[in-house]
């Protein structure tokens, strides 16, 4: 392949910000302290397995519920007038606007204990515990990625030819077949990229978990973040773990989508 | 519920369409035989596929019946009509094959498997496609998509197939190879074929039955021979193959009057002295010595076509097109020689030598001669031209004192250009304001269907001041 003049400081921004750390990362995976050849950081690594499947299990059922919240608001959103549909992009971009931070603090504040769903709740006679569960933190990820989703599959949705609708009624389809046959199928791919967006980000991301959930439910993002300073090397071993399994994941996902045969 | 005749299969009855106030279809009745070829035919903005698109069921008209078979299928959704559509873009599912396009509708209808494959192959036959069956739609070619499209509507079994356009995208080699495929298709299938198009040449090669439409109004319907040889009106006659047409004057019955020259003709019962328009098809003029003919002109222009000579003949100030297998050298001076039965006298579509618009005086200026009147909402100033405040004029300008104005501003915007026909020395323009119809002479090509800023050349114009309940 030969390559144009244009993208040399591309590969240049690759080789720097890509490649060298992923090197750096492998070598320090495969070392200890002392520089040496080791397996010494994967064993100390699969110590953290139940974190990791944890993770992979918050990451699946935020990712799902995104999904199925999605999944109908994409389709709405498609079917609406343009002004309209971009007033509703615009509505459902704004949280993402605020810092991050500033977005879980506020999930803190409306979830604590004596805070105001607490105290409403408590009014209906309902005393329960919000924060610092297991729950809390699907709820703090699924605010976090949600338009993540919404925005791949309101896209190809809205890219749908309302002739091939028409083409579908005309031939005989009621609005369940319609939806069955041609909305469902082409929207696949804005399934596999929506889940893409969402499930990478939520498997590794940190903090969430540590404002939301209990002692007990932190994320391997998390366990990166902590132990990174101290043992250098376990960390990177945790981190590489985790990109090689969001690799096979994607690759299974994108083997699930050639499979529709989806041409747009 | 009326039972309509046994061999009209779909029935448009006082059908009334608008869209923001726009008027698409004006109240037009059709009536559509079983098993014919029927083609509807106009420019574009004419209402065709709006037509389709109700008998489709995609459309709800706004006043008016559809019958089919007898029965009125106004609140029928598309899926539950006898009807289905080859679309103008083909719309094929670009997520199966064409063998599961085709069968979409047979699966739909949950039939059999194999009964699915044995009518799928049928198909694939007819429309030529056969070992198609594996390929992915995006893979086929224009014309191939369309035969799937055609296939994917037609295995359905439909009383009636509705054609959008279908070859619009094609080449013209392809086109017309696929105008006889599908004239083919429809005797093969004996299925009623409802097709739309601008094109006038596949309209004549293709149908039975010719549907002429304008400006949402059905200006006539008759076979192909009908529509060419007496065509109704200027507008049909011009959009339907060459033609010259002319300004004439019926002076009674069989003697029409050309540029002051008698002719006879066929045509009975328009009165005497009615002005009509005149046309007549370049093929039925013949070329010969000046001293046997009435009328005389020079050859301006010669153009080999192939099959004849189009020939441009200036007489009488006026551009005729004549074509001829034999040719008459450029400056020649030639007769022009016509039989009774190939001069074709129409009714005028609008009948008016004159402009004529009232308006009311909203202020005067004595010192600069000046009005400034209001006419339909708009108000612009008079120059040299002075009347009292509050009077009511009527003001008339003869065709050539209009223009559109170049700069987009009118002295009343957004007028409708209704049509557009070539005279032989000028574009004859009918124009249509919110009140009024208008009627134009240009020598610029205007677009039809378009809405323009009119201008008005009131050093043509004639002044009359009338009494309030005279404005009519």
């Amino acid at each position: 392949m030969k390559l144009k003049r244009p993208s040399i400081p591309y590969i240049f921004w690759m080789v720097i910000f890509t490649l060298i750390p992923i090197v750096l990362i492998l070598y320090s995976s495969f070392t200890d302290r002392n520089g040496n050849f080791s397996f010494e950081s994967f064993s100390k690594a699969f110590g953290y397995y139940d974190v990791f499947l944890r993770s992979l299990w918050i990451a699946f059922i935020s990712t799902l519920i995104c999904l199925i919240l999605a999944y109908p608001l994409g389709y709405i959103m498609s079917r609406q007038k343009a002004s309209v549909q971009n007033t509703l992009t615009m509505v459902i971009m704004i949280p993402m606007w605020m810092n991050f931070l500033l977005r879980i603090y506020a999930w803190v504040t409306l979830l604590q204990n004596d805070g105001p769903i607490d105290i409403m709740l408590s009014f209906l006679g309902i005393h329960t515990t919000l924060i610092g569960n297991q729950g809390a933190v699907i709820l703090g990820m699924v605010y976090e990625y949600l338009p993540f989703m919404v925005l791949p599959l309101y896209t190809v949705m809205a890219k749908i030819d309302k002739g091939l609708i028409e083409a579908a009624d005309d031939l005989g389809s009621n609005k369940y077949i319609i939806f069955k046959k041609i909305i469902f199928p082409l929207s696949v791919p804005g399934i596999i990229s929506g889940i893409t967006m969402v499930f990478v980000p939520s498997a590794s991301t940190f903090l969430v978990a540590q404002y939301l959930g209990g002692v007990d439910d932190i994320m391997i993002g998390d366990v990166i973040d902590r132990i990174f300073w101290s043992d250098q090397n376990t960390g990177s071993a945790i981190a590489l773990i985790l990109m090689v399994a969001i690799f096979v994941f994607l690759i299974i996902l994108n083997f699930f989508g050639d499979e529709e045969a989806v041409a747009t | 519920m009326k039972k309509t005749k046994n061999d009209i299969i779909v029935s448009l009855k006082d059908i009334f369409v608008e869209f923001d106030g726009e008027v698409i279809l004006n109240h037009i009745n059709l009536d559509i035989k079983d098993k014919e070829f029927l083609t509807i035919l106009g420019p574009s903005g004419c209402g065709k596929t709006t037509t389709l698109r109700i008998i489709g069921g995609f459309l709800q008209p706004k006043q008016g019946d559809i019958m089919f078979d007898g029965e009125n299928i106004n609140s029928l959704p598309p899926h539950k009509r006898n009807v289905n559509t080859v679309f103008q873009k083909y719309s094929l599912f670009p997520h199966l094959n064409v063998f599961e396009n085709i069968a979409f509708g047979m699966r739909i209808k949950k039939m059999p498997k194999d009964e699915i494959k044995k009518r799928v192959k049928e198909m694939l036959s007819i429309v030529d496609l056969k070992g198609y069956e594996k390929r992915s739609v995006a893979k086929l070619s224009g014309g191939q998509q369309q035969r799937v499209a055609i296939a994917r509507a037609l295995v359905c079994d439909p009383k009636v197939l509705l054609l959008d356009e279908p070859l619009g995208a094609l080449d013209l080699k392809l086109r017309k190879n696929m105008q006889w495929e599908l004239k083919q298709i429809q005797q093969k299938t004996n299925t009623t074929f409802v097709y739309v198009t601008h094109d006038q040449e596949e309209a004549l090669t293709m149908s039975d039955t010719i549907v002429v439409m304008n400006n949402g109004v059905i200006e006539q319907i008759g076979t192909p021979t009908d529509v060419y040889n007496e065509p109704v009106n200027a507008f049909v006659a011009d959009f339907i193959g060459d033609a010259n047409i002319l300004n004439g004057i019926m002076i009674d019955d069989c003697r029409v009057k050309i540029f002051g020259e008698e002719l006879e003709c066929v045509d009975k019962g328009f009165g005497q002295n009615t002005p009509v328009d005149i046309v007549i098809r370049p093929e039925d003029i013949e070329i010969v010595k000046p001293e046997q003919a009435k009328l005389v002109g020079e050859v301006t222009e010669v153009v080999f076509k192939g099959v004849h000579y189009e020939m441009t003949v200036m007489c009488k100030g006026c551009e005729w097109i004549v074509h001829s297998t034999e040719c008459a050298p450029v400056g020649s001076i030639v007769g022009m020689k016509i039989i009774p039965f190939n001069i074709q006298i129409m009714n005028k579509m609008f009948i008016a030598e004159k402009n004529t618009f009232y308006a009311e005086v909203i202020s005067s200026n004595k010192e600069e001669n000046r009005i400034t009147v209001s006419v339909e909402d708009c108000e612009f100033d008079i120059e040299n031209q002075y009347f009292e405040q509050g009077t009511k004029i009527a003001v008339t300008l003869p065709p050539s004192a209009l223009s559109i104005a170049g700069d987009g501003v009118g002295h009343i915007n957004d007028v409708y250009i209704e049509s557009v026909i070539f005279k032989g020395e000028h574009n004859e323009i009918i124009l249509e304001s919110d009140k009024q119809k208008w009627l134009m002479e240009s020598d610029v090509d205007e677009q039809v269907a378009t809405y323009v800023p009119l201008k008005f050349d009131f050093t043509k114009a004639e002044f009359k001041v009338v009494e309030g309940e005279d404005e009519t």
